[in-house]
């Protein structure tokens, strides 16, 4: 390592909790005390900032190959880290579908030639995420990529036969099915969640028990076979119950929420733009109240930005003829201090637990996730919470403008990010990639 | 008023005003020269995503009787499909010029993102969009029961409301548009709504809708109705398990001639009112569709003079007072 990747954090506050100065050498977290001193590292003034474990998101659509118009791995990965992230899980409905050594080595290889953050390869449960038959799990957790987390996302695995297989046969690589619970039949035509919304505005219901009941069936199967299960994007009250349940039954479920389902609700539909139409969708207030107290309480293990980036001409047509998905990377971070920490349910040191080290424990990142302790991996992110700032979709990295907090004002900016050592952001900038 | 979108927004004030445009204009249909120059060298899109044959012939006469110019635009299926979008289709009928546009769609949603979107600057009028809303539809089912009013009070229908009625809309409540719009703007009018379906085909989330719900239609019936109003029913609903067969909904829920005869037998009067296209034997009986009751034509032409009112109104400014002086 050169000395540009020496650098040495002045007075930032670790999770929160106790401040002090942070020496990076050589990838690693080399030093961390009062009035540390190196002639050779850059200074990087973080008084006031809060630091955190690099982020790492479970669940991001990074599009490549086959979507290059609506992403590319590398404007994706810049996102991430202008968001403060280190590692994100890309998912597998990219076209071709992430279903073989092939698809996810070259994902790995675009992730690692763009240099942003880690881009780790979702790999798919089931061919071409149709739900019949097991895609090449070994081959794909075998590769180069060492996939762990298997997922059809924005497909459920809804043949409950297939489902209990997908969960026994992933143990003999300790992966993971995560699981996207949405019962096919009941959400057929599905436009936006069913409640008194839905009835007025004449569009679909897509119904709570849709989720729930797949929830309901996969915590059970998962505790029969004895294997551990995924929640994606968890998104009602009676999923969180559900979940909770299975916890204290012992059940090795983990689950997940979405940033945008912790702050909006289904009002936002009121207005026929599809810039709100998500799957799972915006469901009501005391859902989202439901949520955040899982976060609290520590049934909602991990936040999954569920990134989904559209081209524009996907998103301006009618309601019903639009896709489904938000962009999140860039501002997940701020949507969480919001909601949870500026509110008290939560600390800085819980956040690190729930968008660096818990999705990196599901996801077996081993080498992300790690505490800001000595000899660990310099992955960290510098966020000042103080700053306040306005989301402006056109000036972000992502390809996405389907960004559903357009104008609104939101705490907290990421400063810098450092990824084993290298800084992807400075001065709450893009820096440079880490293979340059 | 800018737009008409949804009964939703409308005040009561709003609601009486157009109301009271349509009874002038239903008299300037009854003239030998059924023109009023009031849109000349103005003109209207009529903008059809879904097929509707009476509906955009009621926009097309109301507009031709205004003097306006008329261009139908049928896009037959969903916009996507056809490659272009609805963002594109109104940038074409904005650099056209077209002074209003009229617009059925079969995506709930589509009108308003037409006039909120950005795209084209002019009273977009919604003409039907999905299963959302169809605020002429129910303009005119209002302005047929202040004429039923009037009738039975024998006072004239000029700034009356619909206080104290109690309207039954029966059949497909979850997939109609009639009656979303009939429930917004009836409340309004002061009228009190009753909703008889099977519960299959009521929405999730009625129980927060100002209104009575009834499973039975025999019961509802029997709570002094002065207005049924049978919704049509959809082939398409007869396959997906809603109900169980034509027969039993018509039953159930049909205006039987059985049922028909029952309003006979009742002190007071009550209109039959049906949006049309009828299924005569399906949810209502020939009998009660061909008889005195029924307000099904009269319905049609008061549709005509609602909608020169509300193109009336949204296109000049105007109000009923323009009319009747003061």
């Amino acid at each position: 390592m050169t000395e540009q990747n020496t650098y040495l954090i002045k007075g930032a506050s670790l999770l929160g909790e106790r401040t002090a100065d942070i020496l990076i050498e050589d990838g690693k977290i080399a030093e961390i005390g009062d009035s540390l001193e190196s002639k050779d590292a850059q200074v990087v003034e973080a008084d006031g900032l809060i630091a955190l474990p690099g982020l790492v998101d479970i669940h991001t659509h990074l599009r490549q190959p086959g979507q290059e118009d609506a992403e590319t791995v590398e404007t994706g990965s810049k996102a991430a880290a202008l968001g403060g992230y280190t590692s994100v899980f890309a998912m597998a409905n990219s076209n071709p579908v992430a279903d073989t050594a092939g698809v996810v080595e070259q994902v790995l290889s675009l992730g690692e030639s763009a240099g942003w953050v880690d881009v780790r390869p979702v790999g798919a449960v089931t061919v071409g995420l149709k739900g019949e038959r097991l895609s090449e799990i070994g081959a794909m957790a075998n590769s180069r990529a060492k996939v762990r987390v298997f997922s059809d996302d924005g497909m459920c695995v809804w043949d409950p036969a297939l489902m209990r297989r997908a969960l026994e046969y992933v143990k003999t690589f300790d992966g993971v099915v995560a699981q996207h619970a949405q019962e096919p039949r009941l959400t057929e035509k599905a436009q936006m969640h069913e409640g008194t919304v839905s009835a007025e505005l004449g569009l679909a219901g897509w119904p709570a028990v849709a989720e729930e009941a797949i929830i309901a069936r996969d915590v059970l199967l998962a505790e029969h076979v004895n294997s551990r299960v995924h929640i994606c994007h968890l998104s009602t009250k009676g999923s969180v119950e559900i979940v909770r349940w299975a916890k204290e039954r012992g059940i090795n479920v983990t689950a997940e929420v979405t940033p945008h389902h912790l702050i909006l609700t289904d009002e936002k539909v009121r207005s026929y733009d599809p810039v709100f139409k998500v799957n799972p969708p915006l469901r009501a207030q005391e859902d989202v109240e439901a949520l955040r107290e899982a976060v609290a309480d520590g049934t909602i293990d991990v936040i999954g930005t569920d990134h989904a980036p559209h081209p524009t001409e996907a998103k301006e047509v009618e309601w019903a003829n639009a896709a489904n998905g938000m962009t999140g990377l860039e501002q997940a971070l701020s949507i969480i201090q919001m909601t949870l920490v500026d509110t008290g349910k939560i600390t800085w040191a819980d956040v690190a637990r729930i968008m660096s080290q818990k999705p990196a424990e599901i996801g077996r990142a081993t080498d992300q996730g790690r505490p800001l302790e000595v000899g660990e991996p310099a992955n960290i992110v510098l966020v000042d919470p103080e700053a306040k700032r306005t989301i402006n979709p056109e000036a972000q990295a992502t390809k996405g403008k389907n960004n559903p907090y357009r104008a609104m004002e939101v705490p907290g900016e990421v400063r810098a990010t450092f990824l084993r050592g290298h800084a992807t952001v400075l001065d709450g900038r893009l820096a440079t990639p880490i293979n340059q | 008023m800018r737009h008409l979108l949804d009964t939703k927004e409308l005040t009561y004030e709003q609601a009486i005003n157009i109301l009271d445009t349509a009874d002038y204009m239903a008299e300037v249909g009854t003239r030998e020269v059924k023109k009023l120059p009031a849109l000349r060298g103005r003109t209207v899109v009529n903008l059809f995503f879904e097929d509707s044959t009476r509906t955009r012939l009621s926009f097309e006469a109301a507009e031709k009787r205004l003097s306006a110019d008329v261009i139908n635009f049928a896009a037959k299926g969903s916009s996507v499909s056809k490659g272009e979008s609805l963002k594109d289709t109104a940038q074409t009928l904005a650099a056209i010029n077209a002074d209003a546009v009229v617009v059925r769609h079969s995506a709930s949603g589509a009108p308003q993102r037409l006039a909120e979107a950005g795209w084209i600057d002019v009273p977009v009028l919604n003409a039907g969009d999905g299963t959302h809303a169809h605020p002429t539809q129910a303009l005119l089912d209002a302005m047929s029961l202040r004429q039923f009013k009037s009738q039975i009070t024998g006072k004239p229908t000029r700034g009356t409301d619909l206080k104290g009625m109690r309207v039954a809309i029966v059949g497909d409540v979850l997939h109609s548009r009639v009656a979303r719009s009939n429930l917004w703007l009836l409340n309004t009018l002061g009228a009190e709504v009753i909703f008889v379906a099977p519960p299959t085909l009521l929405p999730v989330g009625i129980e927060d809708w100002p209104c009575e719900v009834y499973y039975n239609f025999d019961e509802a019936l029997e709570t002094h109705l002065d207005a049924v109003m049978l919704l049509r029913i959809q082939q398409e609903r007869m396959h997906a398990a809603f109900f169980p067969s034509a027969e039993e909904y018509s039953r159930l829920w049909g205006l039987t001639p059985e049922r028909f005869a029952l309003l006979d037998q009742m002190d007071y009067e009550t209109a039959v009112l049906h949006p049309g296209p009828m299924n005569r034997g399906l949810e209502i009986s020939a009998v009660a569709a061909d008889s005195d009751r029924s307000w099904v034509l009269r319905q049609v032409s008061n549709g005509v003079s609602v909608r020169m009112a509300v193109l009336y109104l949204l296109m000049t400014g105007g109000s009923a007072e323009d009319f009747y002086g003061n």
